[in-house]
């Protein structure tokens, strides 16, 4: 098995085919990284909501226990 | 007993649990494989004597084409799986192979079009393959268009199973239909891949990309399934300590 | 009158009501939306009136197009005509209580699909003729072309049923239902305007009319049944 091109150049060129393959195959690594991107950014929002919620949930409890110190004076 | 495991498969807790350990090596899998198979199918396996360099798309596009049919069938079965047995984890799989089954359809008819420009003359034919793969992204979009049209998941699942069942028994016939009227249309056709005649040098490289393919799929099921557990089990107590867990992690890193 | 209303009438003598009085029911039910009927019809001949205006009134050119464009605009007209299979005894709770009664909900939809084809496919066919005629198709094609749409279009409103049922809970289902329908006409498009096209060239079309009846005998055995499953998940919703 060896290389099958004279220089890094010819590589890249493939003879006029070169910019049909990289377009592919850049296409589709850009393709499979938003794949694997997906479930990583949707896992961090998740987070985000929930640290949202629970800020919410607090203050509500904090409203409440000051209301309830307030309201019996 | 010989079912229990088949039940506690069905829990998204078990599921999710089970999977996280899994992942860092089908990703590492995945990454190796594929690395190895492009460098391999771009520069080391020989020319192709009719096509020149343009095969060398054959590396992406076959592995491709393979899963976007594939994973047409896993959704359908797992969507089966959940209708049959009503289990809730088996619906999620199925909703998550949907939009990686669409994406894996795009890059095959995508990398197919490209290929046919220096092969054909022309980005697109009309040829039995690519209007067989076009058809196919119409029924993944058919079932991901119909997912976000209901407002109750339960429902969306429900009926996303039995389109994707309904598409499954007529994928042959499309695929035989279509072939009949391409042999109609053109009876002289070049074929792409004739995988039976290939030649070693040629056929290692794919069969990486192939495998590197699976595991790659393999991963992003899994993955984009666990997110949708945590999605849909968000008021259980498991989802929030395993969200705001990590959370803590991170900043702990930092 | 709502479908439940008339099969209870109809259905006083005996249990539950025959197959054949359920047939009649809903026929008489088509029949009375006369807009219903007309709007499919009518939007073929417009529709195929307007492709000369497109590509030029040539008649090679016509004739060239002519098989694949009626079947194509037949295959749409089914298809617009098929968001209110359901609708209405969705609407009035008849497709619940059909769905709960004796009778199996296979047959319901069978027979709903029957007539959906004998309201829309049959008049649609019927009139293909005509339009190969302003279309100038070759005589040797206007056979094929009537018994290839009286077979084709059945099995589409046996499809269709399937995407109508999935869809009847959604407000407003139209483009989805063409969308989640289309590619399963693919086999019967292209059997269907093969057949015609091989009629035209001079060959045999027995065979390509041979698979049309056998994808309308499975679409009549499977279809109902995907309906049914689908109408009990949309009653859910």
């Amino acid at each position: 098995m060896q290389f099958q091109f004279a220089s890094f150049a010819d590589f890249l060129t493939m003879e006029g085919h070169g910019i049909y393959v990289w377009i592919s195959y850049g296409v589709t690594f850009a393709l499979l990284a938003a794949l694997a991107a997906f479930p990583l950014l949707r896992r961090r929002q998740l987070q985000r909501e929930l640290q949202r919620q629970q800020r919410i949930q607090q203050r509500r409890h904090q409203a409440e226990k000051e209301r309830k110190t307030v309201e019996p004076a | 007993m010989a079912w229990q495991w088949f039940h506690r498969l069905g829990s998204p807790r078990w599921f999710y649990q089970k999977t996280g350990a899994w992942l860092p090596w089908l990703a590492l899998a995945s990454v190796i494989l594929l690395t190895v198979g492009s460098v391999w199918g771009l520069g080391f396996a020989p020319q192709d004597a009719k096509q020149g360099n343009s095969y060398r798309i054959i590396y992406i596009h076959v592995p491709a084409s393979f899963l976007a049919l594939a994973g047409y069938y896993i959704m359908a079965i797992s969507g089966a799986i959940g209708l049959i047995w009503k289990m809730k984890l088996s619906f999620a799989v199925m909703r998550a192979a949907a939009p990686i089954g669409a994406v894996l359809t795009v890059i095959a008819l995508f990398t197919g079009a490209v290929w046919g420009k220096p092969t054909w003359g022309t980005y697109w034919v009309w040829d039995a393959r690519i209007t067989s793969m076009l058809i196919l992204l119409f029924l993944y979009i058919g079932v991901i268009a119909l997912a976000r049209a209901f407002s109750r998941e339960q429902v969306a699942d429900k009926a996303c199973a039995l389109l994707a069942l309904v598409g499954t028994v007529n994928i042959p016939i499309i695929y035989k239909s279509v072939d009949w009227w391409f042999t109609l249309h053109q009876p002289a056709t070049i074929k792409l891949t004739q995988s039976s005649s290939i030649d070693p040098s040629m056929f290692y490289p794919l069969l990486t990309m192939i495998i590197g393919f699976y595991c790659m799929y393999a991963w992003s099921l899994i993955a984009h399934t666990r997110t949708l557990v945590l999605q849909r089990e968000w008021r259980t107590q498991w989802v929030q300590q395993e969200l705001s867990g990590m959370e803590t992690q991170g900043k702990g890193g930092k | 009158m709502s479908s439940a209303e008339s099969l209870s009438m109809a259905g006083r003598n005996h249990g539950g009501p025959s197959l054949a009085a359920l047939l009649r029911v809903e026929l008489l039910l088509a029949l009375r939306k006369r807009a219903d009927i007309a709007n499919p019809l009518l939007f073929f001949v417009t529709v195929l009136a307007l492709l000369p205006l497109g590509v030029g009134p040539e008649p090679d050119l016509l004739a060239r197009l002519a098989p694949g464009m009626i079947w194509v605009m037949a295959l749409l007209a089914t298809l617009l005509s098929q968001e209110s299979l359901f609708r209405s005894d969705f609407e009035d709770g008849s497709l619940e209580q059909q769905a709960l009664s004796s009778q199996p909900l296979y047959f319901a939809v069978l027979i709903k699909a029957a007539v959906h084809w004998l309201v829309t496919g049959l008049p649609l066919a019927l009139l293909s003729p005509m339009l190969g005629l302003m279309l100038n198709l070759p005589a040797a094609g206007y056979f094929c072309l009537l018994v290839s749409l009286l077979l084709g279009t059945a099995s589409m409103s046996l499809i269709g049923a399937v995407g109508a049922a999935l869809t009847v809970a959604l407000r407003r289902p139209g483009l989805l239902l063409a969308l989640i329908v289309m590619p399963l006409y693919v086999p019967v498009l292209i059997f269907g305007t093969g057949a015609v096209q091989a009629a035209i060239d001079g060959y045999v079309f027995g065979p390509q009319l041979a698979i049309l009846a056998a994808l309308l005998a499975a679409a009549a055995a499977l279809a109902p049944l995907a309906a049914a499953g689908a109408i009990r998940i949309s009653l859910d919703n």
